[in-house]
């Protein structure tokens, strides 16, 4: 199989609009919740999130900068967002397809967990009290989760491979993931990847709440409520965004000179076959989702130096880490594994996207991004948990996790690559 | 200008994000204005807004240009 590396990063979070402000405030240890102020939560039982920062600032986000407004009005916040973030993983690229030659040999893959589910929600209550004929023809191709896809291949001409993947939580790494095999197998020789976001509304909170799997214990005290393996942790906080990678070639990478971050070495995926929201509790899934990725890779457990945890700060932490000591063995005292959503929340379907970006800055700075509150970890392990403070130490295998409802889990591993 | 060409035009500004001066009586939603079939079911349904009217889709039909749109509603909305 042809091998793939990664040339160029986009991202929109809760800590910024862009890889650089967002990885300096996540190395600083800033966090990105508040309190929702958008609508009102005084009747749920969660009442923060980690929303982008909005405006024209440096660092902030300006939707106007990424797509027209009249487009914007057409289509729910998770298609800006991967816009956007699309746009700069092809700039910090430099892969700019005008030839047709180029761009039947470029795709794009970009998923999401819950899409559209803000449009339909306001859509479901105009039809309620409005009729059919007020809604809009733009109410379907605005919701459809592939129609960030669609928007980033008709902005930038991609004519490959035009996919989408709808995993839940697992959604941005099976996308990077799947979009690299496409590479691999031939399919493509450049794939924009990755997973958006746009869930903070009401529905939203208010479906997560039900699962019981909202922090809610945190809402005097937002940027202390998403606590990964801390004894106080109760639930995810919920956070918005996207994270685009361009995935290449090697050859096709080197023939151009373009700047190569990292190559993608492994992919694992595995099933749960257990509970609809909750993981197995002995680990299984998550421990050969990790085998694989590993395998795959051809490496074994020791090579790795850091993994980015899924470790949303819910009960299901300690199965996750439970499962990386199995796997590690005796390697475990050497690995620093960190869960980032300690800063930005959950992303849900741009979980896996981000933190893949995470892992390979992670390599490119030979830095491990800190666990934000892990004042009391509520288990004792060998493994670095890197609480509160980023830590600078050798990197060049990581790995970064992602679990999702349905009991679906994704692993993917990336090496540093020597110039 | 009447005001419901006025109306009109303004609808077809933000709706179709265009220079107002373009905006002509001639102008052709589709050929002359960047418009695409779904916009133009669209920018229906904001006239029908504005003016509180049903325009029912063989009329709709008929709506390509600037003009016809002013025609339509001058004719069948009440004054």
């Amino acid at each position: 199989m042809r091998r793939v590396v990664v040339t160029g990063l986009g991202m929109v979070t809760p800590l910024g609009s862009g890889v650089d402000v967002t990885w300096r405030r996540l190395l600083a240890g800033e966090s990105g919740a508040s309190r929702v102020e958008a609508f009102e939560v005084s009747d749920l039982p969660c009442q923060i999130a980690c929303s982008i920062p909005r405006g024209a600032g440096e660092g902030e986000f300006d939707a106007d900068a990424w797509m027209e407004p009249k487009e914007q009005r057409k289509v729910d916040p998770f298609i800006v967002y991967a816009m956007a973030a699309a746009k700069q993983a092809l700039d910090d690229a430099d892969w700019h397809p005008s030839s047709y030659e180029d761009q039947i040999v470029s795709g794009v893959l970009i998923g999401s967990g819950i899409g559209g589910i803000g449009g339909i929600h306001d859509a479901s209550l105009l039809l309620e009290e409005r009729g059919p004929r007020r809604i809009s023809p733009f109410f379907i191709p605005g919701r459809l989760i592939n129609l960030a896809s669609g928007y980033v291949s008709i902005e930038h001409g991609l004519k490959g491979p035009n996919h989408a993947v709808v995993t839940a939580c697992s959604t941005g790494a099976h996308a990077i993931g799947d979009a690299a095999r496409m590479i691999a197998l031939g399919d493509a020789d450049v794939m924009v990847a990755g997973g958006s976001e746009s869930p903070i509304n009401r529905l939203s909170l208010a479906g997560f709440a039900a699962c019981r799997a909202l922090c809610t214990a945190f809402n005097d005290d937002p940027t202390r409520g998403s606590r990964p393996y801390d004894r106080d942790r109760d639930g995810f906080v919920m956070g918005e965004g996207a994270g685009v990678v361009v995935l290449e070639e090697y050859d096709h990478a080197r023939a151009r000179g373009a700047r190569i971050y990292a190559e993608v070495i492994g992919y694992g995926m595995s099933g749960d076959a257990y509970h609809i929201t909750a993981p197995s509790e002995d680990g299984d899934g998550a421990f050969r989702c990790m085998q694989a990725a590993l395998k795959r890779a051809g490496i074994v457990a020791a090579d790795l130096d850091y993994v980015n945890a899924h470790g949303t700060s819910t009960m299901a932490d300690e199965i996750e880490l439970r499962a990386v000591e199995r796997l590690v063995g005796n390697a475990a005292a050497n690995i620093s594994m960190s869960s980032t959503k300690s800063a930005i929340g959950h992303l849900l379907g741009a979980a896996g996207a981000v933190e893949a970006i995470f892992s390979i800055l992670a390599i490119r700075d030979q830095v491990a991004p800190p666990t934000l509150n892990l004042d009391n970890p509520s288990v004792d392990t060998p493994i670095d948990l890197v609480p509160h403070k980023a830590r600078q130490r050798e990197i060049n295998v990581v790995l970064s996790n992602s679990f999702g409802f349905g009991g679906t889990n994704a692993s993917l591993a990336f090496r540093r690559v020597d110039a | 200008m009447s005001d419901i060409a006025e109306r009109v035009k303004k609808i077809v500004v933000e709706h179709l994000g265009v220079d107002a001066e373009k905006v002509t009586d001639s102008a052709n939603f589709i050929d002359d204005l960047g418009a695409d079939s779904l916009d133009t079911v669209e920018l229906v349904m904001a006239f029908e807004e504005e003016f509180s009217v049903e325009i029912p889709d063989d009329a709709a039909e008929t709506i390509v240009t600037v003009g016809d749109a002013i025609k339509f509603l001058e004719k069948n909305v009440a004054a």
